[in-house]
This record gives structure tokens, C-alpha cells and sequence, in this order.
């Protein structure tokens, strides 16, 4: 008898051994795994947080989920603005998702973000629709800014998504605003201001920086550096590249941008910062792989083999496809699956876009006043409700 | 400030100084440095300051400490305050009240007497108005800062000094309705800010010479209050606009053009428009009084238009 169970148990064994090492871990347990980033931070008169991150399996498998979602959609609106449903600006951000989904995970929807043109993906995480997006995109009414603001002006205020600028740098000082309400009103919650290389050497970010050290407003200023402002190389427009060194009086760190591990763990750190000491500026080393805008092929300023061969070693979705792998928490076959399945949930949303009728033509001129001192104007009779001012 | 504790004030020198021309004396040692802000001199980012606040619900009122320091500010103004209710659709509203003196003093210079209405009339989205006097500029105040929308308050830096006895109870002004100042029969004249006296002067000529002008104090320069002009223009059938603003593409210039395209039927002369000479203002006494419109000018115009 003993004999015969300790047979089955030998059978049993390699069974449930081979069991457990197709699949340690699921993809929704919250066991934690330690990660460590890429290349150490950098600090500027700070101590810079360790390289060593801790993330469970179901946040691996939502970043790729994520990064994937914004790197399909960013290639849907290529290919939208090549067919010429996306006209005007479209800036695409693929090759910088992880500092937008590293840059959730280690925030809450209290605190605020505020960015420049290059928001798609940005929106995307503060939790708009694949909808919305698309319906701004091609100037639809059921785009989040209701079809007039366009791929440079997305905005979703219940969840702190303060936009979408078009001026390079102008939403610097705006970040500040928001991080003064929020000292004002003392909720505890923090802004992320950002901006680009190329914005890294306008004026107003120096004073509004000056501000913010002067008051200790909870602001963080993210510098995503992908290294060209448009057409010039961030050495041909910056004596001192080191973005994160700029600040002088206000601390900075540099992380690597492509690993969206490093991405959390710095914004999670400077949240703990800002919120105690004041702003601090986070430098981003990333990249796109599209040009500027749709309008700029990319290629005149760079060589293709700098852009493949930063594809090749850093690209954020391949990391974090790697990791999976290697922790066996998805086979290749599961994580393509995903990717069809991300793929089709784009193409979904593009044809609802596309049904989407175009704003009323009486929506030319809402949102232009708010009704209330006096701001109804009537017709020189006064009778006559003139279209203008609604 | 008592009323709203979301109302703040933003500005050079607006605190513990007490403003430069103290219209914020008192405020900072009242309500504290965070609600009555000293702001360093960059007007482009405390502007732009205001602007992200405002979309989060605070109420600021930005001081530019003369408009003309406002011209560096003027890509927030026109862009974020202006435009940003419309490019997102309605989700945010800006909320701020920018005001500051502007106009020719005396014998500021050229950079600081500069009159910025014509500048800022055509950015979509924001009000502008101009106070004349010391009723009307708490009543509009009080109404810029209670409205939803961006409005430039225009003051004036040699009307500060005016005394006059206002009623204690609160009062709100509308944002959009111009002032009948002197009822009248032959002629309209429209004015605004320190024109107004000047205009005041010259009827009180004019009466003893036998004219009755009828005085509009416009006071909403964006967007005209063209039922009371109308009416007016319907009664007198002349037009005299008087303004500080420069010639070319001022105030006066969009006004004349509103008229003509709405009252065209009922005016049996041309509006004349007297305005600020197209030239910076020289620092001279007596060439500063020739940039802006005087007295014994208003009383030609009328007098000619009156034939």
C-alpha cells in the first residue's frame, strides 16, 4: 500500500513540478518581483532613490498591455493622418510610452498632469477613451474636447489632465498655477509639469521654476528629453544639455526614460519630495521614433540606424516583453495574443470615431463665454438674440 | 476676498507693499502672503500662474503693475486665458481678472503710458472693460471677479486720486452696459476712462455755447453695448467718439465700424473719431498734451459736426 502511494506520489510529483514551472506566477497575483532598473539614477544636489523597483505580475502585464495600447494607437493615427482624417498637428509619442505609464503607476488621478502637444498617450493613461481620442483626432463631436480643440488640446478635467498646449512652454507656468492651488487649498496632491528639450530653454521655465522654489509649491518639472527640439539636436540648441542640472538651486535626477521602472520609481520619489520640499526637476531620456509631427519625416536629422538600433536596445514594450518572458508569466503566444487583441480594440474604436458626426455648426460659438455677468448679447434692438455670443 | 475665500490676488508688489498704487494696501497683512501674492518680475509666468489656478477652481486676480507690462504676458492672455474654455471643450473655465493702470500720465514715457485695449480687443473669449469712476470701479470690479470669464479691468493711472462718496451696500455693476452720463439731444458722444472728463469739460462749454451733447460712458469695451449707442445714435443721428486709445486699430477704429454697420440709416454725418495721436508718448509736457485729446479739440469737433 505504501508501496503504491509513494508510486502515485512519484508520478504525481514530476506532474505538478512540471505543473508549477510552465507557470509560477499568474498574471494576476500580487506576489511582488524586484526589478532593477537599467542604468542607476543621476542626482543633482539630491541623493538619488536605489535602482531596485518592486512590481507584482499584474502590473508587468498591464504595462505591456498599456504601452501596447499607446503604441497601436499612435500608428493608427499615422496611418488616419495619411488618409487624411487627421489634419492640422499630429505629434505622435511612440517610443516615449514608458514615461507616460511609468508615470501613472506611481501616481494617483488626484494629483495633476499637465503637458504639452505630444498628449495623446498621456490622456490615454489619465484614463481617456480610445473613443475620445480618435473623435478629437478627426475633429468629431464625441471627442474629448468636443471636436474643437484638435490633437493639441486634450483635456479631461475629472481625472487632473490639464491638457494639451500648443505654445512651446507655455504650460509650464499653468503647472505652477495648478501646483499653487493645490498648496492653497492643501490637498496633499502634486503637479507634474511637462515639456521638452526644446521647451527646456524657454524663459518662462526659469521663472516659473524661481516661483515655485520661492513658495515650495508641490510641483515636478519632467523634462522628456527625446534629444531633438523638431529639427535641432538638443547640443545644437543647449550649451548645457544636462536638463536635469538646470534647476541650479532646485534638485534634479536623470532617468532613463525607456524603462518604465526607473520612470516609477522617480516620480514616486519626487512625489515624496515635492510634496515635502518643493519642486524638483526629473530629466527623461527618451526617444521618438517618428519625427516632430506627422509633416517631419524624421529622417533628415537623424540617421535610420540611430533610430533602429534605439528600437533594438531600448525599446520600453521589448523590456518589459522580456521580463515577462523570463519570469514566465506569459508565453510569446499569449503576449501577441494581447497585441491582436489591443490592435482590434483600436481599429473598433477608429470606425466609431469614424461614425461620429462632426460638431453642430451652433457649436461654433459655445464655450466662447460662460453665461453669466452680462454676457448675453442681443441684436442692436435688443430684440434679436444675435448667434454670436450664446 | 471676505466673501469667496477662493479670490486671490497676484501681483508686483501687491502685498506687504501694499500695490503701487495702493489699490491692494491692507490686503496682505488681512488675508496673508499665499492670498495676496508678491510675485516676482515675470509677468509671463505669473500670468500663466493665474491661468493654471484658475482652471482649478481659484479665483485670481493678476495686477500687472502698468498694462503695458502686460505685453509680456500677452501669450497667456491670449492663448491659455482667452481660448482655453473653447479648445476644451467647456471642461475648464478661467475664472481671473486682469487689471492694472494704464494711459498717459504724467510724463511717464513712452513705455509707460501705453494703452493696451486696442491690443487685446480681438483675442476671443475675454471681456474688457474700463472704469471710469470710483462707483463704477467697485461695481465693476465686483462683477469681474464674480464672473466666469477672463476680464481685463482697465484703470487708469491719473484716476486713482478721484474721491467720491459710494453707497456702503454691496453693488454689482453689469459687465456690458455702457453709462449715460449727460442725457442729450444733438449729438453722442462716446467715451470711456479718462476721456470722460476731459468730454465733461468740454459739454460744460458747449452747453453755455448752446449744444446739448448727450455723453455715453462705454465702460465694456469687448463687447459693445451697442443697445444704448444705438438708441442714442436712433435719438441725436451724430457720432463724436472720444478716446485715450491710439488711432490706428483702436478702440474708437471697431467702435466706428459697429456703428456704421449697424446704424448706418439713422446718421446724418460721419462719425468722427478723435484718438490719441499715432506716436510714442514723449516725455515733454506740453507734446504729452498733444497725444491725447483735450478739451478745446472735442469742442471743434462738436461744433463742426453740429453745422
Amino acid at each position: 500500500m505504501a508501496h503504491l502511494t509513494r508510486r502515485t506520489a512519484d508520478l504525481l510529483k514530476p506532474f505538478s513540478v512540471a505543473l508549477s514551472s510552465m507557470r509560477l506566477l499568474t498574471t494576476t497575483s500580487t506576489t511582488p518581483i524586484t526589478v532593477e532598473t537599467s542604468l542607476p539614477f543621476t542626482g543633482h544636489k539630491i541623493d538619488p532613490p536605489s535602482r531596485s523597483v518592486e512590481t507584482t505580475p499584474q502590473e508587468l502585464m498591464t504595462f505591456f498591455r498599456d504601452m501596447a495600447l499607446m503604441r497601436r494607437m499612435e500608428i493608427a493615427a499615422d496611418s488616419l493622418y495619411k488618409a487624411k482624417l487627421i489634419r492640422g498637428f499630429c505629434h505622435l509619442y511612440d517610443g516615449q510610452e514608458a514615461v507616460a505609464v511609468g508615470m501613472e503607476a506611481a501616481i494617483t488621478k488626484k494629483d495633476c498632469i499637465i503637458t504639452a502637444y505630444r498628449d495623446h498617450c498621456i490622456f490615454l493613461g489619465r484614463g481617456g477613451t480610445l473613443l475620445e481620442c480618435f473623435s478629437e483626432l478627426m475633429g468629431r463631436k464625441d471627442g474629448c474636447s468636443k471636436g474643437k480643440g484638435g490633437s493639441m488640446h486634450f483635456y479631461k478635467k475629472d481625472s487632473g489632465f490639464y491638457g494639451g498646449h500648443g505654445i512651446v512652454g507655455a504650460q509650464i507656468p499653468l503647472g505652477c498655477g495648478l501646483a499653487f492651488a493645490q498648496k492653497y487649498s492643501k490637498d496633499e496632491n502634486v503637479t507634474f509639469a511637462l515639456y521638452g528639450d526644446g521647451a527646456a530653454n524657454q524663459g518662462q521655465l526659469f521663472e516659473a521654476l524661481n516661483m515655485a522654489a520661492l513658495w515650495d509649491l508641490p510641483a515636478i518639472l519632467v523634462c522628456e528629453n527625446n534629444h531633438y527640439g523638431m529639427g535641432t539636436a538638443e547640443w545644437r540648441a543647449a550649451k548645457s544639455p544636462a536638463y536635469y542640472k538646470r534647476g541650479d538651486y532646485v534638485p534634479g535626477l536623470k532617468v532613463d526614460g525607456m524603462d518604465v521602472f526607473a520612470v516609477k520609481q522617480a516620480c514616486k520619489f519626487s512625489k515624496e519630495h515635492a510634496l515635502k520640499n518643493g519642486p524638483i526637476i526629473l530629466e527623461m531620456d527618451t526617444y521618438r521614433y517618428h519625427g516632430h509631427s506627422m509633416s517631419d519625416p524624421g529622417s533628415t536629422y537623424r540617421t535610420r540606424d540611430e533610430i533602429s538600433g534605439v528600437r533594438q536596445e531600448r525599446d520600453p514594450i521589448e523590456r518589459i516583453r522580456k521580463l515577462v518572458l523570463s519570469h514566465d508569466l506569459a508565453t510569446e503566444k499569449e503576449l501577441k495574443d494581447i497585441e491582436k487583441e489591443v490592435r482590434k480594440n483600436v481599429d473598433e474604436a477608429i470606425a466609431q470615431a469614424k461614425e461620429s458626426p462632426m460638431p453642430e455648426p451652433s457649436e461654433l460659438f459655445t464655450n466662447v463665454y460662460v453665461k453669466g455677468y452680462g454676457v448675453e448679447s442681443f441684436g442692436a434692438d435688443r430684440k434679436e438674440l444675435r448667434a454670436v455670443l450664446p | 476676498m471676505d466673501r469667496d475665500p477662493r479670490v486671490c490676488v497676484f501681483g508686483e508688489d501687491v502685498g506687504h507693499y501694499g500695490g503701487s498704487y495702493k489699490v491692494t494696501k491692507g490686503l496682505a497683512e488681512k488675508y496673508g502672503d499665499l492670498r495676496v501674492l508678491d510675485t516676482p518680475i515675470a509677468e509671463n509666468s505669473f500670468t500663466g500662474m493665474g491661468v493654471g489656478a484658475a482652471m482649478t477652481g481659484l479665483r485670481p486676480v493678476i495686477e500687472g503693475m502698468n498694462m503695458g507690462f502686460l505685453l509680456l504676458a500677452f501669450n497667456q492672455i491670449s492663448d491659455n486665458c482667452g481660448m482655453l474654455h473653447y479648445t476644451s471643450g467647456g471642461q475648464f473655465t478661467i475664472p481671473t481678472v486682469i487689471r492694472g493702470p494704464g494711459g498717459v500720465g504724467r510724463q511717464l514715457g513712452a513705455e509707460h503710458s501705453q494703452r493696451l485695449e486696442s491690443y487685446f480687443q480681438s483675442i476671443p473669449g475675454i471681456q474688457l472693460v474700463a472704469c471710469s469712476t470710483v462707483y463704477n470701479a467697485k461695481g465693476l470690479m465686483k462683477a469681474a471677479i464674480r464672473s466666469e470669464n477672463p476680464v481685463v479691468l482697465f484703470e487708469h493711472v491719473l484716476l486713482y486720486n478721484l474721491k467720491e462718496r459710494i453707497p456702503d451696500e454691496e453693488y454689482v455693476l453689469s459687465l456690458e452696459e455702457a453709462e449715460m452720463v449727460r442725457p442729450g439731444e444733438h449729438i453722442t458722444i462716446l467715451t470711456y476712462s479718462r476721456m470722460r472728463y476731459h468730454v465733461m469739460q468740454a459739454a460744460k462749454t458747449l452747453v453755455n455755447k448752446g449744444y446739448d451733447p448727450e455723453v455715453i460712458d462705454i465702460r465694456s469695451l469687448k463687447p459693445f453695448d451697442l443697445y444704448t449707442i444705438g438708441n442714442s445714435v436712433k435719438k441725436t443721428h451724430r457720432v463724436l467718439i472720444v478716446e485715450e486709445c491710439m488711432r490706428t486699430g483702436g478702440i474708437g477704429a471697431s467702435l466706428t465700424a459697429a456703428i456704421n454697420e449697424n446704424f448706418h440709416d439713422y446718421l446724418d454725418a460721419p462719425i468722427v473719431c478723435l484718438s490719441s495721436q499715432d506716436v510714442p508718448t514723449p516725455y515733454a509736457g506740453t507734446l504729452e498734451e498733444w497725444t491725447v485729446v483735450q478739451p478745446p479739440q472735442i469742442v471743434a469737433a462738436v461744433e463742426n459736426l453740429c453745422q
